[in-house]
């Protein structure tokens, strides 16, 4: 078929592949795009808009652009950067983000997002907004306070788990991630084990009898920034620092 | 079976079952059950094969769906600015009082409920409001207790039409109060038309030249975008994948914006054949009317129309006698989501989806109705194709302006002695056109709606074209008692209960923007604000992912931009050591609450 091709990005020419969308080929090439909605093993939503770079002077979501030949990608830039700072903070101040006693805490892709992009504490006024919690399944409970909507659940139940027991409902601030049975978790064919638990880049969808299994400083990002081991896949990059091993 | 059962299925069956006719699904079985209850979403999903949190999701997407009952009559006031400025608020307090119910109530009796709803095209009659299908029109608050009263009586809507509106809204399939205020007629779409003149022209051609046409005339969409359609429609031709679709957008939902209410009733002729003519130059057999809830007093005279097309061999199979040039229109209700107006969203939503827009690319050109090539244009772009192959592609483009080529409707509503819909050349002066409605001392004008600009006196000078002043046809004008920010922030409530919810930057910046807004309008305002809200604002245009979210912020820039002192009397320097936006009070509400409870017990 077709042959592979190059961008810029960041003024550093980067090999693509047809059919890659922006965010894939930055990620083969070792160069990180922050993200949240986005995910390696599932269809790209563009909901986040983290991801947002600027290809040819416009602003597009790199995980639903497809690379072409020649693009000019503008990604690590101040510009950026705060853009996706505000959108990070948004999310922030539009849930109920508890980090200091949340399971996910040092696991956190929100989180952890924060901290490498330099936030400290969100500009946008905290909205609180009364939302549920469900633990009537016997091994997962939904968070609602800690829901980013990005849509993964959505996406991984459906097309990985077969199941589509996640959907949204519920338009602007209202809108919510909603269960396929009345009101109950436990009423749904979800399971412990399935990709749309896995997925959950926040605290939201969490297994029960598993939080805190990791002490502080060995959970996933306690030595090295989210994004460090896409970046580490880049040529003559410096290896990774206390690196998995 | 149970009464519920019975009814789902049968409408489901008629249906076909098609997950993609879920809009119609749901809306019978809400005018035949009060709602889209529990039971009915299971009965829904297992007839159409789809998951119940499907069927929930499209329910609680749009306004005019609900999932809990409501009263029999339906009362939605409309609650946009140019109502408010009309007198509206007197008019809810009425209804409010006289139905004892407050905004979001329903009767004990289960006879009525009372709502907001956003704007409803009346803009030019206001104050307005819905009960069920039937709008009502200039209203006072005398007027809503009499329609109350009215009600209580007879619980027939319909009958609260007592004078008819002129022209088609007299009609019998339509008998509304409603008035087509037509101001100024011009040569392209208020002019007298032949059915079949135009399309009659257009297969003497091949369809690409018919598409040339469209090209050398340099019509551009009237949506607002101002794509040029003739190269939409060689996209959709050229690309793969059959069948093709033609859809058109009848889902004007920007607040001040009417012009095609005034064509869906007078002019409907023009607006199929112009469908017509692009079935035939892209090749395709179907085209979907999206017409928005708000409208659906129409429907009944558009079927008739259609009716009357297939009887005359203008729409159906072999049309005008050419054999294989087969076509046909079939409307498509929404149910009050202004975001359905973007054109992946219509499309979402004419797939029986939630009104999401879609990731662009690929394009509807490429990718659109179930997954096939689909051209989208507004309900005048189709107007300018029946005309422009009626008279010719030269005549047309000799109207206008050099880059913007034929007229413009305009819908006028606001401080202006004459509101309704204008049609002038591109190209016209702002100040001519405020001359002529009859607009004075306007301090401002927001042209091409809330996610259009507001401009003031200084740019009264400029032209209306696509390279000067845009727009999507909606003009709201401004006296000097009006107040900017309160306007902005008006605009912005809008947006907010709009947004579909999607993205972050618009699901959480529109709201951001809002409540800041109303916290400087509340006295609440410091100097820091400014920045802020433009830097958000900024975030909001920027990362958003579809055109309501880029242009959900305009009404904050351009009157930030536009109306500066209005906005930094409002926000003085921080005083040492203090917020003035923290609202000490609201802050601890709940916790004296909790004391004050205490404190009882």
């Amino acid at each position: 078929m077709s042959e592979s091709f190059t961008l810029t990005i960041d003024g550093v020419e980067v090999t693509a592949q047809p059919g890659q969308s922006i965010l894939q080929a930055a990620d083969a090439a070792g160069v990180y795009i922050p993200r949240l909605c986005a995910h390696p093993e599932l269809e790209a939503f563009g909901a986040c808009r983290v991801c947002t770079v600027k290809v040819n002077g416009r602003p597009q979501a790199a995980c639903t652009t497809p690379a072409t030949k020649g693009m000019i990608v503008e990604n690590d830039t101040p510009e950026l950067n705060e853009h996706r700072r505000s959108l990070i903070e948004m999310l922030f101040v539009e849930g109920n983000h508890f980090c200091m006693f949340c399971e996910r805490s040092g696991n956190c892709e929100l989180q952890a997002l924060a901290y490498r992009l330099g936030i400290d504490a969100p500009r946008h006024d905290y909205q609180y907004p009364a939302r549920t919690l469900d633990g009537s399944h016997p091994e997962v409970f939904i968070d609602r306070n800690r829901c980013i909507l990005c849509g993964r659940c959505v996406r991984a139940s459906r097309d990985v788990d077969g199941k589509h027991v996640f959907d949204f409902v519920g338009r602007g601030k209202g809108k919510r991630i909603w269960i396929d049975a009345e009101s109950r978790l436990a009423d749904t064919p979800l399971e412990g084990e399935d990709k749309a638990v896995e997925v959950c880049p926040v605290g939201a969808i969490l297994r029960k009898g598993a939080a805190y299994a990791a002490p502080i400083g060995r959970r996933l990002y306690d030595h090295d920034p989210i994004g460090a081991d896409i970046e580490a896949k880049r040529v003559g990059a410096p290896a990774a620092k206390g690196g998995k091993s | 079976m149970s009464e519920l059962a019975t009814g789902v299925r049968e409408i489901c069956d008629r249906s076909g079952g098609d997950r993609a006719r879920m809009m119609d699904i749901v809306q019978e079985v809400q005018a035949r059950f009060g709602c889209v209850s529990g039971e009915a979403l299971n009965l829904i999903a297992a007839a159409t094969g789809v998951h119940r949190v499907e069927v929930e999701g499209v329910v609680s997407f749009y306004t005019f769906l609900s999932g809990r009952p409501k009263g029999r009559m339906v009362i939605r006031v409309c609650d946009d600015i140019v109502d408010e400025m009309s007198g509206m608020r007197p008019v809810a307090e009425a209804f409010s009082q006289e139905l004892g119910i407050p905004f979001g109530g329903t009767t004990p009796d289960g006879q009525f409920s009372l709502e907001y709803t956003a704007c409803i095209g009346l803009s030019d009659q206001a104050p307005a409001a819905l009960i069920n299908d039937v709008p009502v029109t200039y209203l006072s608050s005398d007027k809503a207790r009499e329609i109350v009263a009215a009600l209580r009586r007879h619980g027939d809507p319909r009958k609260l039409v007592h004078r008819l509106g002129d022209g088609n809204n007299a009609h019998p399939l339509v008998r509304s109060m409603v008035h087509n205020s037509i101001r100024s007629k011009g040569p392209i779409v208020f002019a007298p038309f032949e059915d079949g003149s135009a399309l009659r022209k257009a297969i003497a051609m091949s369809p690409v030249e018919v598409i040339r046409d469209i090209k050398t005339s340099r019509l551009r969409g009237r949506g607002g975008a101002g794509f040029p359609t003739g190269m939409k429609w060689e996209f959709v031709r050229a690309a793969e994948g059959e069948p093709k679709y033609v859809f058109c957008n009848a889902d004007e939902g920007e607040p001040g914006t009417f012009k095609d209410r005034v064509i869906l009733t007078e002019y409907s002729g023009l607006l199929f054949e112009g469908m017509t003519i692009a079935g035939y130059a892209m090749g395709a057999q179907l085209g979907i009317l999206y017409l928005r809830g708000e409208y659906a007093y129409l429907r009944l005279l558009l079927e008739h129309f259609l009716d009357e097309r297939r009887r005359r061999g203008l729409l159906g199979r072999n049309i005008l006698g050419r054999a294989g040039f087969d076509f046909d229109i079939r409307i498509q209700m929404g149910a009050g989501a202004y975001v359905c107006g973007e054109e992946t969203s219509l499309i979402s939503s004419c797939e029986g989806r939630r009104g999401d827009p879609k990731n662009r690319p690929p394009f509807p050109a490429q990718r659109g109705y179930l997954g096939k090539p689909t051209a989208v244009n507004n309900v005048e772009t189709f107007c300018c194709v029946a005309r422009i192959l009626d008279q010719s592609p030269g005549w047309f483009a000799q109207i206008g302006s050099r880059q913007s080529a034929g007229t413009k409707l305009f819908s006028v509503s606001g401080d202006v002695a004459s509101p309704g819909v204008y049609e002038y050349p591109f190209g016209v002066r702002l100040r001519q056109v405020l001359e002529e409605v009859g607009a004075e001392s306007p301090i401002a004008v927001q042209i091409g709606g809330p996610s259009g600009q507001m401009v003031g006196p200084a740019d009264f000078d400029r032209t209306i074209c696509y390279d000067d002043l845009a727009t999507g046809g909606s003009m709201i004008v401004f006296g000097p008692e009006r107040d900017p920010v309160y306007i902005a922030k008006r605009f912005l409530d809008f947006f907010a209960h709009e947004s579909c919810g999607y993205c972050t930057p618009c699901r959480v910046g529109t709201e951001l923007m809002r409540k800041k807004l109303a916290a400087i309008l509340d006295g609440r305002g410091e100097a820091d604000d400014l920045p802020y809200l433009e830097d958000l604002a900024r975030t909001v245009k920027f990362t958003s992912r579809c055109g309501l979210g880029q242009t959900a912020p305009n009404p904050v820039l351009s009157t930030l931009k536009n109306f500066r002192d209005a906005f930094e009397r409002r926000c003085p320097a921080r005083q040492e050591g203090r917020r003035a936006a923290f609202d000490l009070a609201a802050a601890t509400a709940e916790a004296e609450s909790i004391v004050l409870e205490q404190a009882a017990r």
